[in-house]
């Protein structure tokens, strides 16, 4: 079975499981909605203050659904334990990190197109100009997000604690990813073009290639029973 | 205690005690800030000693999750431990100086974010280690992170640099020669070299308590 054959294998098993019950999605679509509420009541009606703040709003959306969702990425492993199961795929581990990533990134990309709409519709914002250069920015991020978050959500399953330590761990390392995605998406919804933040997409690119490194080469250490 | 780690602890005392007599002795009064500016030959030896531990933590985590050497665990969590308490001298000090001469405790200036959200990585690590209870399993996961943590501090750097800043530049860390008066800088590297000997004293007699937390408990 080649590498990139176990990496479709654990992705299909991911969706297909999703796909079925639907739990993860229907729960974050309900989170996101939710999450509207609580900025339009912390904000309040004035529009300009919500123009201003809307790439932060958007991604701390973003984020905190992604928290949820990236949390119980292992959960169906750990509580139906396919751990071992897991541990039994020949070859390389990381075939089943990088099948994980993709499906995390799946889902959260679900999400976000959901948020994007929502935010459109309830805060009758425009974000339809430049829709090519919105997805580069929230792929950008995205991406760095998933595949952190999905390393150390194999990291924290089998802690007690879990749900406190799973946030507690990935949101400061996420500062430079959080900064550089609202900086981009600030600026393409003002319709600047994708030279304008070069800069922060390189950031976000290096962020992107070091992520995703660095858990190809370790997740075989976390994986151990 | 061996001998070793003996020796290293009084030269460490020896030198906090010379790099004093430099700071409030030697050094003369600094002409804008006054003595306030003293703070410094505590402030940045702090956090330059920080970032060595840091790279320790991460040099050891690679060693570990290559070889599972126990040794390099111990070394990665003891060096994690005395760096975290150092960027906490650093934050708290730094707080102390920025009052009088900046007029505010806190302010969201580029250093300063990236050195706490630095300090909350690590202790997260920390955190990390206390809560998984098997010892093995706490090694490998904290060399995980160990690892991402200290990759990314140079993004967190960049990231945060990007926004502008209240902060001095960095006035040793930079090419040419530093613009401080020689007393300056002389008192600054005698307390710089008192910090990494008491960075190498707490690590050592942190990494054999270590050690025999673990026989005791084993």
């Amino acid at each position: 079975m080649t590498y990139a054959r176990r990496t479709w294998i654990v992705l299909w098993k991911d969706l297909l499981s999703e796909r079925r019950s639907k739990e993860t999605l229907n729960a974050l679509f309900f989170f996101a909605l939710l999450l509207l509420f609580l900025f339009q009541f912390a904000l309040g009606a004035d529009r300009e203050r919500l123009t201003a703040a809307l790439p932060g709003l958007l991604w701390l959306g973003f984020i905190l659904s992604g928290l949820v969702g990236l949390g119980r990425a292992f959960l169906a492993e750990r509580e139906n334990d396919c751990w071992e199961g897991l541990l039994l795929v020949p070859g390389d581990k990381s075939a089943i990190y990088l099948g994980k990533v993709a499906g995390n990134l799946i889902l959260m990309l679900l999400v976000e197109a959901i948020l994007l709409v929502l935010f459109a519709v309830f805060f009758d914002i425009d974000l339809g100009a430049h829709p090519i250069r919105l997805i580069v920015v929230i792929g950008l991020g995205t991406l760095g997000f998933a595949a952190v978050g999905t390393l150390f959500a194999a990291m924290t399953a089998h802690v007690r604690a879990r749900e406190v330590l799973f946030p507690v761990l990935l949101l400061p390392v996420q500062v430079p990813v959080l900064l550089g995605a609202v900086k981009a998406t600030e600026a393409v919804l003002l319709g600047e073009p994708l030279g304008a933040v070069g800069h922060w997409l390189g950031l976000l690119a290096a962020a992107d290639t070091i992520y995703l490194t660095v858990g190809v080469l370790t997740f075989d250490a976390i994986l151990e029973a | 205690m061996t001998s070793r780690e003996r020796a290293l602890g009084w030269l460490a005392g020896l030198g906090l005690t010379a790099g004093l007599v430099m700071a409030f002795g030697v050094a003369p009064r600094e002409a804008t800030q006054g003595n306030v500016q003293r703070i410094m030959y505590l402030h940045v030896p702090a956090i330059l000693v920080a970032y060595l531990a840091f790279g320790v933590v991460l040099v050891a985590s690679v060693i570990y999750l290559w070889g599972r050497a126990a040794g390099a665990d111990r070394l990665a969590h003891a060096s994690a431990e005395v760096g975290v308490v150092f960027t906490g001298i650093n934050i708290a000090t730094g707080a102390i100086w920025g009052k009088p001469t900046w007029g505010t405790w806190w302010t969201w200036d580029a250093r300063l974010t990236s050195v706490s959200i630095m300090f909350v990585i690590y202790l997260g690590y920390l955190l990390l280690r206390a809560m998984i209870e098997d010892r093995e399993r706490a090694a490998r996961f904290a060399a995980v992170l160990g690892i991402v943590a200290a990759l990314d501090i140079p993004l967190v750097h960049f990231s945060v640099y990007w926004w502008r800043t209240l902060h001095q530049p960095p006035t040793l860390l930079r090419p040419g020669s530093p613009p401080m008066d020689p007393t300056f800088v002389l008192a600054l590297m005698v307390n710089l070299v008192a910090f990494v000997l008491l960075y190498g004293y707490f690590t050592a007699k942190r990494v054999r308590l270590l050690r025999q937390e673990e026989e005791v408990f084993a």
